[in-house]
């Protein structure tokens, strides 16, 4: 008969349309919160979802998987008496990483002596070109340049970040990232374990 | 089971002493071909020895020789190894080489790329237009010697950025700012648009028939697009019609044009990957996999186990997401607006919260890197891959199909429209799913498997009337082989590193030249990379498998009606990121 693709067809829309009220009905019974939750919106984008997936944005916001990456952040550690202890030495590396070479880092050096100081004079990061691919943070060798979770950064303007811009605490990174944190954490002290292991066993050995 | 490779070694230096030398540069392969003789020999690689589908050709500048050499990549269809050959002209105005458009037509759209991008004269081209660039366009961009507009450096890393690095805009920057090179007297505030006589002249020339003098009828050019729903971006197509049936068709492109392959010969070789994201943005992941399979060419290195299989499931489930995409859009552009396009998007979602969760972005992935991947896949996620390949893709699929396969009026728009032949496909250089569509089952997974392809047990989708409607139920069928790839690989992953390099932004690749390509959702992702053994590509070309496919389109159009163009764009399944590169 012609037509009866058609009606097919629609028997699949039908249950679709259906779904979406008997998902809501059952959540409500179960006293539980399908909309507005943490748990709603981790259901809608689950294997079970059924009906409709839409996610209210911005009233509902997608949890972001902890690898999410949008733009870059510089990662300082709180000192004793709140002083910044900026991570980044300026050695480059990100700079030479970026793709579209959107970052700028002006290294200082020390009045007294000339020579150049590890902490940056200022770092600069162009948000506009910035592809957010990641490898200023894949490549750091001083787990000193991070990628931030933020996305919600639109402006009527540029957007060139400096220093004071980019700087975040280690909490807000451990915050967003747990898992890369306490690894990061864990090899940092496995590492400085090995060098006091070695430093001691050189003090050791000339006594012997 | 893999089929096994022919390692007939084709010898064309025996076959045409004199005419053809074998290319002994070091880190090259193939032969190089008098220029004189180009068309007879090109005859005999494909009538006698069967290389009957020209994949990939490219014109490399290299101006410390003073030579322009155009790169010829050709394969056989029933599968195996290629033949490459090259012809070599003096590297001075006007550099002229035979066409091949008359052996292989596939090479009719690659060859207006040599002209527009090289200055590459094909003589006996039938219609040797720029293609990528704009008609009143200076120079030749891709030449050793062109400098774009905010040139910095040959090479990056730029010297500006560290350790003195102010920033400054790209603007202020160049003392010439934009650094236009126009032609003389040109005066942008007075330009009109009257190059476009040749784009219109070409159309004539393919479409003014006698109307056997009966009634004088005169047919319209109509221009569909840049900006028209249904191009897919920025692709602009002119038409002329005769009533309804089109009656010669070409298509205008470049809208999107970057230079892609410009910018990548800045860059590092770590640097292009991210930016092959952005060729072909639904399938990153597969842009990925093509890119560094020919580097890995190149550095002649494994690629850790663990990582090939993960490289595997990605391409894979981008495969399957890039199908239900096409899907939707195909019944999108055909009018059912929405509804079989939302239900798509769905699946496709929940495969983008994977790519999200293991490389931190949802299209623009940047997840491989040469020698494996770049971080592991945890046990949940390969749980959550697995929740969705076993079951609820499968499912999801069967309800597509059945929301769709049998409806009347999408079998009645499909069925019989636009029908390429097995040989017009071949011969046109079209790949992927089209071509597999017209009766030839010639998928590189299998005809020249690459990374591990060969170890899993797969059908070639194949389907024989090369109409639109098994163009359509051909994706459904892809989708289910990758399924069936995919349920293999997450049952065989195994435990391991994951990259068999160390991590470094500056990879050391010997000199010489590598040609790798995969099978993507879209048909055959070719890269062609010339390495003088610096920290940049010397030469970086992709074959876009959408850029190439378009080829076939005036063949396929050329008698039909309009209505059923759209549909056909759909169906080719371009994606201008790629197309315009």
């Amino acid at each position: 008969m012609y037509g009866l693709g058609i009606i097919k067809g629609l028997s699949v829309t039908w249950k679709r349309f259906w779904d979406t009220y008997i998902d809501d009905i059952s959540w409500a019974v179960s006293g539980k919160k399908r909309y507005r939750t943490e748990e709603g919106v981790k259901h809608r984008s689950s294997k079970n979802a059924k009906g409709i997936f839409t996610v209210q944005y911005p009233e509902e916001q997608l949890i972001v998987p902890e690898e999410f990456r949008f733009l870059p952040i510089l990662v300082y550690d709180e000192g004793a008496d709140g002083k910044k202890e900026v991570r980044c030495t300026s050695c480059g590396i990100c700079a030479k990483a970026c793709p579209p070479q959107c970052i700028w880092i002006v290294r200082s050096n020390d009045p007294v002596t000339g020579k150049p100081v590890s902490t940056p004079a200022d770092f600069y990061i162009d948000a506009d070109i910035c592809m957010n691919c990641g490898y200023c943070a894949e490549y750091c060798p001083f787990d000193a340049i991070k990628m931030d979770h933020n996305f919600d950064i639109a402006t009527t303007s540029r957007s060139v970040y400096n220093l004071e811009k980019l700087l975040k605490p280690a909490s807000y990174y451990k915050e967003i990232r747990p898992l890369n944190y306490a690894q990061e954490e864990a090899d940092r002290k496995a590492k400085e374990a090995a060098k006091a292991a070695k430093a001691q066993a050189a003090a050791a050995a000339p006594a012997a | 089971m893999a089929t096994p490779i022919l390692t007939q070694t084709v010898d064309l230096v025996a076959r045409f002493p004199g005419m053809v030398t074998a290319d002994e540069r070091p880190g090259y392969s193939g032969f190089i071909v008098n220029k004189e003789n180009l068309i007879e020999v090109a005859t005999v690689v494909r009538d006698e020895f069967g290389f009957d589908l020209l994949s990939s050709l490219t014109v490399v500048d290299y101006i410390a020789e003073n030579k322009m050499e155009v790169v010829y990549h050709a394969y056989k269809t029933t599968g195996g190894a290629g033949l490459e050959f090259k012809v070599q002209a003096e590297r001075v105005d006007p550099i002229e080489i035979p066409s091949l458009t008359g052996i292989w037509h596939g090479a009719e759209y690659q060859e207006r790329e040599g002209w527009d991008l090289y200055g590459v004269k094909f003589t006996d081209h039938p219609d040797l237009r720029r293609i990528l660039m704009w008609e009143g366009f200076e120079g030749h961009p891709l030449r050793k010697d062109w400098k774009e507009a905010f040139y910095e450096e040959e090479i990056k890393p730029y010297k500006s950025r560290w350790p003195e690095g102010k920033h400054t805009f790209a603007e202020d920057r160049n003392p010439f700012h934009d650094n236009l090179n126009l032609p003389k007297d040109f005066d942008p505030e007075k330009y009109v648009v009257d190059k476009e006589e040749d784009l219109y002249a070409s159309l004539e020339r393919h479409t003014m028939k006698d109307e056997d003098g009966k009634m004088k009828t005169d047919s319209v050019v109509v221009n569909l697009g840049p900006h028209h729903p249904s191009t897919h971006g920025v692709l602009r197509v002119a038409v002329t019609l005769n009533g309804e049936t089109v009656m010669g068709l070409k298509p205008v492109m470049g809208y999107l044009h970057r230079n892609h392959e410009k910018i990548g010969e800045r860059n590092t070789f770590t640097q292009i990957i991210p930016y092959t994201d952005r060729l072909d943005y639904f399938n990153s992941m597969s842009n990925n996999f093509g890119y560094v399979t020919a580097v890995e060419k190149l550095m002649k290195i494994q690629v850790a186990e663990r990582a090939e299989y993960i490289r595997v499931i990605m391409a894979e489930l981008s495969r399957v997401q890039n199908h239900l995409i096409f899907v939707g859009m195909l019944i999108n552009d055909l009018g059912s607006m929405f509804t079989p396009a939302f239900y798509v998007f769905e699946e496709r979602e929940l495969i983008l919260d994977i790519f999200e969760a293991v490389s931190g972005s949802r299209m623009m992935c940047n997840y491989y890197r040469f020698g494996g991947v770049v971080r592991d896949v945890s046990d949940d996620m390969l749980q959550k891959i697995k929740d969705l390949v076993f079951e609820r893709l499968p499912t999801k699929t069967d309800e597509m199909e059945r929301l769709l396969n049998e409806n009347e009026l999408l079998v009645g728009r499909l069925k019989g429209t636009h029908v390429l032949s097995a040989e017009d496909a071949i011969n046109y250089s079209v790949t992927g799913p089209v071509l597999r569509a017209s009766g030839v089952p010639y998928d590189l997974r299998r005809a020249d498997p690459y990374s591990i392809y060969d170890r899993f047990d797969f059908d070639v989708a194949v389907r024989h009337n090369g109409d639109m409607m098994d163009n359509y139920l051909i994706r459904f069928d892809e989708i289910r082989q990758s399924l069936r790839i995919l349920e293999q690989a997450l049952k065989q992953i195994p435990q391991g590193p994951i990259n068999s390099q160390k991590p470094n932004y500056q990879v050391k690749v010997p000199a010489g030249e590598a040609y790798g390509r995969i099978e993507a959702p879209k048909g055959e992702l070719g890269f062609y990379i010339v390495s003088n053994g610096k920290g940049n590509p010397y030469r970086y070309h992709v074959r876009a498998p959408s850029f190439v496919n378009l080829t076939a389109i005036e063949k396929m159009c050329v008698g039909t009606k309009i209505q059923d163009f759209v549909a056909l764009l759909a169906m080719l399944d371009i994606v201008m990121g790629e197309l315009d590169r």
